[in-house]
């Protein structure tokens, strides 16, 4: 290191101090104040936006309970199966000669924007079998066709004849088929960083345990796991922020009708359509809370990783 | 792997291939399934796109297969010229080739200092920068609209179109993306450059050179794949964003792809032949870029998985 001016280090710092100074630690704050106060931002209002989403009252644009119940069923229902899909698949191609083939097309869905997905689903689960692919599937099997996107009976309704019945929130057919989406966009990412995990395992670590005696599953459960495992916490730390995040995709393709709003597009809805900046913001907030725990999380690995580099 | 324990298993080499063959044949039909689950819903688009607007409404994409005569760009040539997507296109490059570039310069100034500068409050400073990755972009946007509704310069800049700031401003929506992909960009490149060797910087320095000689003459030279990653990460963002367009920029001329779509789902829901040719025309970059450059583009999505 050599002698510099104090100051030279702060001058090559200032565009981004500046940069993120008003894009995104004011508007935090600010985020945060306008949550107490009413929807012009003008009076202070205590809790009571927070007090709105928990009470849910039908004067709301939307159904607050219904978005919240929504998001926690993308958090473990995606988050699993993008996860456990991609591990298995990571596994599988790694037994075969055409992996970089068969990684490559469960991945090119990352390229796409959400926008383009929702266009390519809404036409898959077209309800007309001559148009919507899934649906052709379905009467090809003698099943009557679904309106996926806008069912909001029970999941297993479509698979099995039950008569037809409301299902309670969130466990509704359009959600499901929704987070089918989010997979077939996702699993592609789980599956690459999970390989590249699975191939940093010592060949002679699986070779000694074969010669032992060791089953595939025993070689999965006791050497693959264990050694995975922070990267499948990482991956699973990903997209859990992708879950809260979730906007676009449902914005596009259902626009939150037929129960089907998430926190982020009830945000939306409330900050910039109706303009009530008290609730919009107090939502904001909900999503922030519900990072906190990965951002201690990405901070704490962070420090480890400087600390044995 | 199985094929040991086969190969301890009696004579008849036929029988062994045989074995093995059909051992290993639900692994294949597992894996060639999903291939294809992943793969028909992105063809049947852009079967579609080709298809006349008649047979898109009265029969599934796949019998378009067996009659490639009927295969047609009349809605290319609709969607560009009546439905503003050519716009949409220009518009979309407009808006992500500088906050690609800005992201890039800035970063790189701030990831050197973190890399290679001594300074009070260094680390936590960075720590607070990580804590930011994950910052969800809804916590910014209700000031930020407000703060640009109050400093708006309107008029219409040349060529480009647009006010000059704010509202309704290309030059808005870059400093947006810009700040809002910096602590991705500085997380990345700041690993990066402290993974280089500290004899160059060591030698460099006993020979006179100024940190500003080391940063464009050493370090960049040397950064290649990762500012590549980088780019190709942010300008795929950029790209794919549709939040950030959608409260910032009122009007509908400047409307990048992803936001014309939306408009085009809401007014054309079900008219596919409009739909599908939109939604192909901006995955053609996406795409290319990718099967161009795999290899970054993997490296830049791995990198930037915990980005909020």
């Amino acid at each position: 290191m050599i002698g510099r001016a104090w100051w030279i280090p702060w001058l090559w710092l200032a565009p981004t101090l500046a940069l993120l100074g008003v894009f995104l630690v004011y508007p935090s704050v600010d985020t945060v104040r306008r949550s107490f106060l009413d929807e012009r931002s003008r009076e202070f209002v205590g809790f009571d936006n927070y007090q709105t989403i928990i009470d849910n009252p039908n004067s709301l644009a939307a159904d607050t309970h219904a978005a919240l119940l929504n998001n926690m069923l993308w958090l473990t229902v995606f988050t699993a199966v993008c996860v456990g899909l991609g591990l298995i698949m990571a596994v599988m191609t790694a037994r075969v000669r055409y992996e970089a083939a068969a990684k490559a097309a469960i991945f090119v869905p990352m390229a796409i924007s959400f926008v383009a997905v929702a266009v390519i689903w809404r036409f898959m689960y077209e309800v007309d079998p001559d148009v919507g692919t899934v649906n052709a599937i379905f009467s090809e099997l003698g099943k009557d066709p679904v309106a996926w996107l806008n069912n909001t009976q029970s999941p297993q309704r479509p698979f099995v004849d039950l008569p037809p019945a409301d299902s309670p929130a969130p466990f509704q057919v359009n959600n499901f088929a929704l987070i089918a989406v989010g997979v077939w966009n996702w699993t592609g990412f789980t599956l690459v960083i999970l390989s590249a995990g699975l191939k940093s395992i010592p060949d002679d670590v699986m070779e000694a345990a074969r010669v032992d005696g060791a089953g595939e599953w025993q070689i999965f459960r006791r050497i693959i796991l264990p050694i995975m495992s922070p990267t499948i916490v990482v991956v699973t730390t990903t997209l859990v922020i992708q879950t809260l995040k979730t906007f676009d995709l449902v914005f596009v393709m259902t626009n939150g009708r037929f129960k089907t709003d998430v926190v982020a597009t009830l945000f939306y809805k409330e900050a910039f359509v109706f303009r009530d900046f008290g609730v919009g913001a107090a939502l904001a907030v909900v999503l922030l809370l519900f990072v906190v725990p990965i951002m201690v999380l990405t901070i704490r690995r962070f420090q480890f990783q400087e600390e044995i580099r | 792997m199985s094929t040991q324990r086969l190969s301890a298993l009696p004579p008849g080499r036929f029988r062994d291939t045989l074995r093995r063959l059909f051992g290993r044949a639900p692994l294949h039909l597992v894996i060639i399934a999903m291939c294809i689950v992943w793969s028909v819903p992105t063809v049947a688009l852009l079967v579609s796109s080709f298809r006349d607007p008649r047979a898109i409404a009265s029969s599934g994409w796949w019998n378009a297969l067996f009659h490639p005569a009927q295969w047609t760009l009349t809605n290319y040539d609709s969607v560009l010229s009546a439905r503003g997507m050519s716009d949409a296109f220009v518009n979309s490059l407009i808006i992500t080739i500088p906050s690609t570039l800005f992201v890039i310069i800035v970063a790189a100034f701030a990831a050197y200092a973190f890399a290679w500068m001594k300074f009070p409050f260094r680390n936590p400073l960075f720590l607070i920068f990580v804590a930011l990755l994950v910052v969800p972009l809804q916590m910014t946007l209700i000031p930020i609209l407000r703060l640009y509704s109050e400093i708006t310069i309107e008029g219409s800049v040349p060529v480009i179109g647009g006010n000059f700031f704010g509202v309704g401003s290309y030059s808005g929506l870059w400093i947006a993306h810009t700040a809002y992909g910096l602590p991705f960009a500085i997380f990345l490149l700041r690993n990066f450059f402290g993974a280089l060797p500290r004899e160059l910087f060591e030698s460099a320095h006993l020979d006179g050179a100024s940190d500003l000689t080391i940063f464009f003459r050493i370090v960049l030279p040397l950064s290649g794949p990762a500012i590549a990653a980088l780019a190709i990460f942010q300008f795929l963002w950029v790209w794919q964003d549709l939040l950030v367009a959608l409260v910032l920029l009122g009007d509908p001329k400047l409307a990048p792809m992803t936001l014309q779509i939306t408009n085009l789902v809401n007014s054309f829901g079900s008219n596919y032949q409009v739909l599908t040719a939109a939604a192909f025309l901006s995955m053609i970059v996406p795409l290319l870029i990718f099967f161009a450059l795999q290899r970054y583009f993997v490296q830049g999505i791995l990198a930037g998985s915990v980005k909020g």
